[in-house]
């Protein structure tokens, strides 16, 4: 009851004057409307380019390294514990590639609790063969549905599917460098020659494009067994077991006891992509910087707007507290006026944030780097929206408080008296 | 007769530019249904005198009794509240709200007081409108009539909330001689029909004249 009639009076003050409430609205419109722009496009490019690293790492990376020994035969020698020992030429230690007892281990790693998915990969050396040229070829053997599934691989076929690999048992998905070089299309037949000497044709089921020209004029998938054939191995033989956990942040911990417990290499995602973190930190912080300057910019403009219009009020104000007003009542009506702007500048704000994030949204962004992306990446988490309101809210009150508390404070007296 | 409203030793100083004691213990009652005027020289406390009375300044020493209940001392809200109950308010200049309408003016008291609906509000307010002769202008934005009208409207509005007393600092001083009397001709009729009290601060002679009772001020005293 008592609001309604606040509210009538501050709306009334609001309608009469019409050019300063859009200018101070349109203030924090602004302010609101560059918040959302940006937080949505950073957030947007942000998850991009995390998707584009992040996702397509394992969390989790398991292999063996060759490296040579850390104990040389004559450290063991107890007569030279206290002498120097010089060992030229140290040689890696010899030892095999494929990871030991890889199928019970993978079993193992599955039951884990924190253990989203484990897929292993074969990798294998060889040669494309096109006439007389040879050019090298990286063969990654992989469960091609494990794969879509927990690195989206599928992301990055730009001809044919991922998944047509299953179908065809001889099949390949080749490095879009690769099948430039050699003028291939998909259903076209590739001979592979592996490091042994043994041909091998192979079906181009589609094209495979990193972003990474060394990669894509090298790196092709194909089915884990065709890569232990072509290795000449059995179905046990895995070079690569690669782990994606549910929450990636326990990667480091979980690698280094997975790493000393198996004797293998363990390497975690925070370790690989340490720069990634700190890029989209920084981002995210510099948005969120610009967007408050502009809300406080906006604020100081309502601060200004309110504080002329209460000295124009001058009168309004004395006369409603004679009549029975008090300056709670005073302070209400200058601050939900503050709040009704922040509010009507605020969604106005929201709209056009919106509206120009999905125009950037179709702005076409053709880049080699991202094969499936055709246009800008936008973020439209609600919580922007939400956070933008609240922002609103808050700048305007505190805008409009120190004025609305000026407006209690006037003695009406001293205003009828002074005329 | 009862007492409406009654001041006991008032002392009233002002600090600026230096202490300098405006009224000097003031004491005096207006009864029910009474007109009362008070009259002074340009300076002698009188308007000081009222705005005391009229509770909205609260920097003073004695007492002052509204309704035989002692009203010092309340907060500055709870004494807005009982202005808007007891006290309607008609000043020279400070009419209207210039952006509202007349009828709005005149419901915005009763609203803020919230005894009664809307409808109910509006409805008073027309009759209000209608006792001073103006409801044709109802809804008619208040800066858009004249100066006389407006200083009904105000009369109006301090009516709405069917106050004990009225208080005016120099009601007509701003109005011709017609307006003037048109003025007075309502106040009488306000307080012989509705037994509304009024407590009327002028400098005009044949107003005051024409009062029940005149008060004259000199220097911060109440002349005997």
């Amino acid at each position: 009851m008592k609001y309604s009639v606040i509210l009538s009076i501050s709306k009334t003050h609001l309608f009469s004057r019409k050019k300063q409430t859009i200018v101070a609205s349109l203030g924090v419109t602004f302010g609101i409307a560059a918040y959302i722009i940006m937080m949505s496009f950073m957030t947007g490019l942000n998850g991009l380019l995390d998707g584009l690293i992040l996702n397509r790492t394992p969390h989790i990376h398991l292999y063996n390294e060759e490296n040579p020994s850390e104990i040389q035969p004559s450290n063991r020698v107890a007569e030279f514990q206290d002498k120097t020992i010089m060992v030229r030429s140290v040689k890696p230690k010899q030892g095999q590639q494929r990871i030991h007892n890889a199928l019970p281990l993978m079993s193992y790693l599955k039951k884990m609790p924190e253990v989203k998915g484990v897929t292993s990969v074969v990798r294998a050396q060889a040669f494309y063969l096109a006439g007389g040229t040879r050019l090298n070829a990286s063969l990654m053997g992989v469960n091609i549905h494990e794969e879509v599934e927990h690195y989206n691989l599928g992301d990055y076929i730009v001809d044919g599917k991922a998944t047509d690999l299953s179908i065809h048992e001889n099949g390949i998905l080749l490095g879009k460098g690769v099948a430039k070089k050699l003028s291939l299309n998909v259903g076209d037949l590739i001979q592979l020659i592996t490091v042994s000497g043994e041909i091998y044709p192979l079906k181009i089921v589609g094209f495979y494009q990193s972003g990474l020209a060394d990669i894509d004029n090298i790196q092709s998938y194909v089915n884990l067994k065709t890569a232990q054939r072509l290795m000449g191995e059995s179905s046990n033989y895995i070079t690569d077991i690669n782990v994606k956990l549910f929450d990636m942040n326990k990667a480091p911990e979980l690698a280094k006891v997975l790493g000393t417990n198996f004797r293998l290499k363990a390497t975690d995602i925070q370790t690989a992509n340490a720069q990634f973190e700190t890029g989209s930190s920084v981002r995210t912080m510099i948005s969120y910087t610009v967007s408050i300057v502009l809300l406080i910019v906006a604020a100081f403009g309502i601060y200004n707007i309110l504080n002329m219009l209460i000295y124009e009020k001058m009168n309004d104000i004395a006369i409603l507290k004679a009549t029975g007003f008090s300056g709670r009542d005073v302070r209400q009506i200058f601050l939900s006026q503050a709040m009704l702007i922040g509010l009507m500048g605020g969604v106005l704000g929201l709209l056009i944030g919106y509206g120009v994030s999905v125009i950037i949204d179709n702005t076409p962004f053709d880049t080699e780097a991202l094969p499936t992306i055709k246009t800008m990446p936008v973020n439209y988490d609600p919580m922007f929206y939400f956070i933008g309101v609240f922002f609103a809210l808050v700048s305007t009150f505190f805008a409009g408080y120190f004025p609305a508390r000026k407006a209690q404070k006037i003695d009406p007296v001293d205003i009828i008296r002074g005329q | 007769m009862d007492k409406i409203l009654e001041a006991k030793h008032i002392n009233k100083y002002f600090y600026k530019p230096e202490k300098f004691q405006v009224l000097k213990d003031v004491s005096l009652t207006v009864g029910k249904s009474e007109f009362v005027s008070i009259m002074g020289k340009s300076g002698c406390g009188k308007s000081t005198l009222l705005y005391i009375l009229s509770t909205m300044d609260t920097d003073y020493e004695g007492e002052l009794l509204l309704d035989d209940q002692l009203i010092t001392g309340y907060s500055r809200d709870d004494l807005a509240k009982l202005r808007s109950e007891k006290i309607g308010f008609v000043f020279q200049f400070h009419y209207l709200l210039a952006e509202f309408t007349v009828l709005e003016n005149v419901m915005l008291p009763a609203k803020k007081l919230g005894r009664k609906s809307i409808a109910e509000i509006e409805h008073d307010a027309y009759n209000k409108l209608k006792l001073l002769g103006i409801e044709e202008q109802a809804l008619k934005l208040s800066s858009r009539i004249s100066g006389g009208q407006k200083q009904r409207v105000a009369i109006a509005r301090a009516l709405i909330n069917d106050p004990l007393i009225i208080m005016g600092d120099e009601p007509t001083g701003n109005l011709d001689s017609k307006n003037a009397d048109n003025v007075f001709n309502i106040f009488q009729e306000l307080t012989h029909e509705i037994g509304l009290s009024l407590l009327i601060v002028t400098h005009d002679t044949d107003f005051a004249n024409r009062t029940d009772r005149i008060i004259m001020m000199e220097d911060g005293v109440i002349l005997p």
